[in-house]
């Protein structure tokens, strides 16, 4: 696989999480090329979601540095991530459930503003005009992932696979360079998946690189570009999905080893 | 219905059976009628209830706002002339409701827009009243100067507060609230070389501008009626914010709002201290208005009174929350007639409207957005989804 310096826009350098004796993640290095849609893969418990709370400044990490952009973000905090331009889903949906869908986007699109005390009360002439923006904004995205008839309907009362798009739609809303998905096909029927991988395919036209952790063998083997697999919490393999499916070490991990002796 | 009756059922003969050591078994048979009575009131109502609803969420929705706007220009008539139409004692209560409306908006913002839990409430208020009473008496400062002096306070005393619970949640931080609210009161009533412990401050100065000094319940009444505008103005800007829709967001969910860029401890903090600062400003109207302070004002029972506003109004709703703070401040009044029953009168229909109304008077409303026509307009287009388009 070709590593062009320039175009990684993001590298975890010897990633470490340990929970008390435990080791989740132990020294993963991970490069995440421009524009690309890299996949996670590993078995349960493998450590994908830890590497994605140490990536998102969830969980400061034990040991080793994350550069994005250019910039090390180790140990900053998740909402200054967010502004760095990193944006991510959860694995449980977590909405905004009694916030209109609208809403929802709006708290994402609202990240690249500034609040201001003195703005809020005096509604005055800029606050108003950005509040315009935001709310164009938002709009735009709506529309993107096809909401915009939900617009005004409570978070809560979406289908399972609509909140999963809403999350999508307001993770976009604060204009990441890099799309953080864990686990978006999750629970999805088999059209819902079809209708994400269009929308993620939409969302790599917009030159918004993808990482995304998914069980759904075939929706990775047919979208990623890239795919690492982590097995109890070490980096075990990564290519491209053709190299990873041979993989002797991958197949191991997940279907098991060979018995030597027969 | 079947629930309703079952509701109404056990309701009244929990309360008949609690209020039978107090009231005696006569009485509590006659308060049980009662309740039956209302039940009855009830059930003749209920069948109409969504008529009822239909019409004023029709009302609501009219794309006439006049409509609205003369129903506030009534009441704030009404309002206006109340001191000319009623007596010293009505204009004393509705001053002490608008004061509570001024307290119950600023717990609003941190129990009902934030999430944060806070039993301590009345610190603040405290804070703000001392402050007043000690900047007044001792450094012989006048209204104007003291009363953004007590905001300040009371602000700054909400962010120390504030603090040290930002990684508490629910119970946890009501628990920590609750020391504190209690922890003031206890200084204050301890402290005796400056806030003259139990017997409080006397000889507090009123307010007085252009050579008229406040003396009359009415001048005081209308004192009360600009602060309360201005609260209510500025929690109503703040709602309908980038602020406010952020802390809707912690409430919501405090990870998801931290991955979507909100900065969770400003954010909390920042609703600490509003919720606070208003909580000041009532208090120095409240020194100001009874010339004197005390420790005895501002116990537990204070901080649940306004908790109770905002959560039978409609918690984060602003009309509720205002319905919530007159009607717990006119109800105990109203039935001043009952003498010692009207607590338990008082405390029968808070466990009512609970039983029947738990989102309160007015909550659980997401207003529509208002959006700009243009966008409207783009929006009614957008009738199809992508998916099913794509997907043919």
């Amino acid at each position: 696989m070709m590593l062009n310096k320039n175009n990684i826009l993001l590298e975890t350098k010897n990633i470490t999480k340990t929970f008390g004796g435990i080791h989740a993640i132990e020294d993963v290095n991970l490069h995440i090329n421009k524009g690309e849609i890299n996949a996670l893969i590993g078995p349960n418990g493998a450590g994908k979601t830890t590497l994605f709370n140490c990536i998102t400044g969830f969980y400061p990490p034990t040991k080793g540095r994350i550069i994005f952009n250019g910039e090390d973000i180790t140990g900053l905090k998740p909402h200054q991530i967010a502004e760095t331009g990193m944006a991510r889903t959860f694995q449980n949906i977590r909405l905004f459930a009694e916030m209109t869908v609208m809403e929802n986007i709006l708290i994402g699109s609202q990240c690249r503003y500034r609040m201001t005390l003195l703005g809020a009360i005096l509604n005055d002439k800029r606050t108003k005009n950005e509040e315009r923006e935001i709310s164009r904004k938002a709009l735009q995205y709506l529309r993107f992932t096809g909401l915009s008839k939900f617009a005004n309907h409570l978070a809560r009362n979406l289908s399972y696979g609509d909140q999963r798009r809403l999350e999508l739609a307001r993770a976009l809303a604060t204009e990441p360079k890099l799309l953080l998905l864990d686990e978006p096909a999750a629970g999805m029927n088999l059209n819902e998946t079809k209708g994400l991988m269009e929308l993620i395919k939409k969302i790599k036209d917009e030159e918004i690189t993808i990482l995304l952790i998914e069980h759904d063998m075939r929706m990775v083997m047919k979208i990623a570009d890239t795919i690492t697999v982590l097995d109890h919490g070490i980096k075990i393999a990564e290519g491209t999905p053709k190299e990873v499916q041979k993989n002797e070490k991958v197949i191991e991990a997940y279907i098991g080893r060979r018995r030597r002796t027969a | 219905m079947m629930q309703d009756i079952k509701k109404w059922a056990f309701g009244s003969l929990w309360l008949f059976i609690l209020t039978i050591p107090f009231l005696g078994i006569i009485n509590a048979l006659y308060f049980l009628v009662s309740l039956i009575v209302l039940a009855i009131l009830w059930f003749i109502y209920k069948p109409f209830e969504q008529n009822i609803l239909d019409v004023q969420s029709k009302l609501l929705q009219l794309p006439m706002p006049s409509i609205r706007w003369s129903l506030y220009f009534v009441i704030a008539i009404l309002v206006l002339i109340l001191p000319f139409i009623s007596d010293q004692y009505i204009t004393n209560v509705a001053t002490s409701a608008i004061t509570y409306i001024v307290l119950a908006l600023g717990l609003n913002i941190v129990v009902g827009f934030a999430g944060l839990l806070d039993l301590g409430y009345v610190a603040f208020y405290a804070v703000g009243a001392y402050s007043y009473a000690l900047l007044s008496t001792k450094a012989g400062l006048s209204f104007w100067a003291v009363l953004p002096l007590s905001a300040i306070m009371a602000a700054i005393f909400g962010i120390i507060l504030g603090f040290p619970t930002l990684r508490l949640r629910g119970d946890y931080l009501a628990i920590v609230t609750l020391g504190f609210g209690e922890m003031i009161r206890i200084t204050l009533n301890n402290w005796d070389s400056v806030t003259g412990g139990p017997n409080g401050i006397l000889n507090i100065k009123g307010p007085a501008t252009l050579g008229l000094s406040f003396s009359q319940p009415h001048h005081y009444y209308y004192l009360i009626i600009i602060i309360g505008i201005f609260t209510i103005f500025a929690v109503n800007r703040l709602n309908n914010s980038r602020i406010g829709r952020a802390w809707v967001a912690i409430r919501e969910d405090e990870i998801a709002a931290e991955a979507m860029g909100i900065n969770i401890v400003k954010m909390k903090l920042l609703a600490f201290a509003l919720g606070a600062s208003f909580a000041g400003i009532a208090g120095g109207f409240f020194a100001s208005k009874m010339k004197f302070v005390s420790p005895e004002s501002f116990t537990f029972f204070e901080s649940v009174i306004i908790l109770c506003m905002v959560v039978l109004g409609g918690m984060g709703s602003i009309p509720g929350v205002i319905l919530g703070a007159v009607v717990l401040i006119i109800l105990p009044e109203s039935l001043r007639g009952f003498q010692n029953y009207r607590m338990i009168i008082f405390g029968a229909a808070m466990v009512l409207i609970m039983l029947f109304r738990p989102q309160g008077f007015i909550g659980g409303v997401r207003r529509r957005l208002e959006l700009h026509p243009e966008d409207e307009k783009i929006l009614k287009q957008e009738t199809e989804s992508l998916y099913d388009v794509k997907q043919k």
